[in-house]
């Protein structure tokens, strides 16, 4: 039986770059704040417990993902004691020598800890003020992975502005979508805010409203090097309401109590992801598509 | 460090409000479309009644058709209070449409003497059929559509007398809750005194709406509003509706589920009329 309803806590974080350690005492922080009232899901940002912008710092601060496991679930039994939880956690991920820019999904009991799932950011922005596929090798694989509140996608950041993303997402049946993401704010056009807060937002809430999932949203915050990360972590209901948000430019814990059967009552009312679930083969076996990796002929462009 | 911490609200436990001018403006759209494009008439009869739901029709009509292409009838029986007179009255002068009083008390004791038993429900409801006979009589005279007055929250909660209330084959305000209509009504201009009053069936004297339903009704339409949407009644009272407004709503919303539909005709053949034989009503 899953449950019905999920207490989330999303902690946007302003990490000391590239001090570990120190990440880890905020974070232990937050754990400590949340204690009394403990949540079933703690969403930190990505790249929460080293900043964002490493270059080939990289190569000094990835982690095994079994290592930064360890780490969380020492940090949260510290705080927490035996109370079991959740965590899901963007970090920079070296495994055997190849580096990812992931996010692990780690279930808590009171004497043990397991990886769920790891993410591997399949979108590597490499253009502009970004670099990561210089440092970082892509993920090859969306994973739609079971929790106990029901089927849960991690979408790093570029992840979740190609559609698609969130689309395949939603038809493998997620029911919520973690968004873990960095995203250094531009744009003073806006009203009454940077305008990449708000095309992140608009682009979240459509995503929300088209498959009927809720989305957690983590942004971290905090300046490096003169690029303000835009914080504004958000939970978002699957009609593609905001439910509430995080201000830009402070360390924040949005908790977020979620009544999952939500999803249920937004799909009876605009069932999108049953049409797209029957129509999507027919979309993806059109010809003209670049033909999937393996096929003899893959056109070029 | 100490985190700064933001949390869901609490659910806001209201109907939603509406974009009045936005509304208004498709209203308006919709009975031109009903009255002129789809039947060429272009006038409109509407039984006034001193309340804010055949207040804001009638304002809406004139919109829509000039105020010289409406004709407010006001059909009082001997019991109606002066003040829904006054009331309707006032609707009238504010929009210059074209009037006339009709009382139906004759017509309706006419019948009841043979049923002096009749109580309070049976003497409404004949009532309001008579309204509706004199309604569609003054419709044929004058060449007028009848326009419907009820709004969504009577209709969801069978709060109306069955073919009366509900017949006019037009109704602009049918999906707007209650509390909707008010500020619609606040917004087209309708005079205060009619969005600030009790809201009564006024067939008899002191009776109120929400004395009537025991629901106040910005409850019932906050809780009509997520009802409608699918959510159970255990997720209502979690979302901090009191049970037992909840179970009165739901057994209203439950138990009237007739009075929403058209009589139901046995099907014997494969022809049978809206099931096997099926044309939109624009048809």
């Amino acid at each position: 039986m899953k449950a019905a309803r999920l207490s989330a806590a999303i902690v946007q974080t302003k990490p000391a770059k590239g001090r570990y350690a120190e990440n880890l005492q905020t974070a232990r922080e937050a754990f400590a704040q949340l204690a009394e009232r403990p949540p079933d899901l703690v969403v930190f940002p990505e790249a929460a417990f080293t900043g964002y912008f490493l270059e080939g710092g990289v190569y000094d601060l990835a982690l095994p993902a079994k290592r930064f496991a360890d780490d969380l679930a020492r940090t949260w039994r510290d705080a927490c004691g035996t109370q079991s939880v959740d965590i899901v956690s963007g970090f920079y991920e070296n495994d055997e020598g190849t580096y990812y820019n992931s996010a692990i999904y780690l279930r808590v009991e009171p004497d043990t800890e397991r990886v769920v799932h790891v993410h591997r950011k399949m979108f590597l922005p490499t253009y502009g003020v970004f670099d990561e596929e210089r440092f970082l090798s892509r993920g090859r694989k969306l994973g739609v992975f079971e929790t106990g509140y029901g089927k849960v996608a991690m979408l790093i950041c570029e992840d979740a502005w190609h559609a698609i993303v969130p689309t395949i997402a939603a038809v493998k049946g997620a029911r919520v979508l973690i968004v873990p993401s960095a995203s250094p704010g531009r744009g003073i056009d806006g009203e009454g805010e940077l305008s990449s807060i708000t095309q992140w937002r608009d682009m979240l809430r459509l995503a929300a409203a088209e498959h009927g999932v809720f989305v957690l949203y983590a942004g971290l915050t905090g300046f490096e090097g003169g690029k303000g990360m835009t914080g504004s972590s958000c939970a978002i209901d699957p009609r593609g309401v905001v439910l509430v948000q995080a201000p830009p430019a402070e360390p924040t814990i949005v908790r977020a109590d979620l009544d999952l059967r939500e999803i249920d009552i937004a799909r009876a009312s605009l069932p999108l992801i049953g049409d797209l679930d029957a129509a999507l083969p027919d979309l993806l076996l059109d010809e003209e598509l670049p033909l999937p990796r393996g096929s003899r002929d893959v056109p070029r462009r | 460090m100490t985190f700064l911490v933001v949390e869901t609200p609490k659910p806001a436990l209201q109907a939603p409000a509406i974009d009045v001018a936005v509304t208004a403006e498709w209203l308006t759209e919709f009975l031109r479309d009903e009255l002129i494009v789809r039947r060429g008439i272009e006038r409109a009869v509407i039984g006034l009644s001193g309340g804010v739901d055949s207040a804001v029709t009638a304002f809406l009509c004139a919109r829509a058709l000039g105020p010289k292409n409406v004709h407010a009838i006001r059909m009082p029986y001997a019991t109606s209070s002066p003040e829904s007179l006054s009331d309707a009255r006032a609707v009238v002068d504010a929009l210059g449409t074209l009037e006339r009083t009709i009382e139906i008390t004759a017509a309706v004791d006419g019948y009841l003497q043979y049923e002096p038993e009749a109580g309070p429900r049976r003497r409404g409801n004949v009532m309001a059929r008579m309204r509706m006979v004199v309604l569609f009589d003054q419709s044929a005279k004058l060449d007028a559509l009848p326009v419907g007055t009820g709004n969504k929250t009577e209709r969801m909660l069978g709060y109306f007398t069955w073919h009366a209330d509900d017949t006019p084959p037009v109704n602009p305000i049918g999906d707007l809750f209650k509390t909707q209509v008010w500020a619609l009504a606040r917004y087209l201009g309708v005079p205060q005194a009619l969005v600030e009053k009790a809201p009564s069936a006024d067939l008899e004297a002191g009776q109120t709406d929400e004395a009537d339903l025991g629901i106040t009704y910005a409850r019932a339409d906050a809780i009509l509003s997520e009802l409608l949407l699918g959510y159970s009644d255990q997720q209502l009272i979690e979302r901090g509706f009191a049970a037992q407004d909840v179970a009165l709503i739901r057994k209203r919303v439950d138990a009237t589920h007739w009075k929403r539909h058209l009589p139901t005709t046995a099907m014997l053949t494969n022809t049978a009329i809206n099931e096997f034989y099926l044309r939109p009503v624009d048809y």
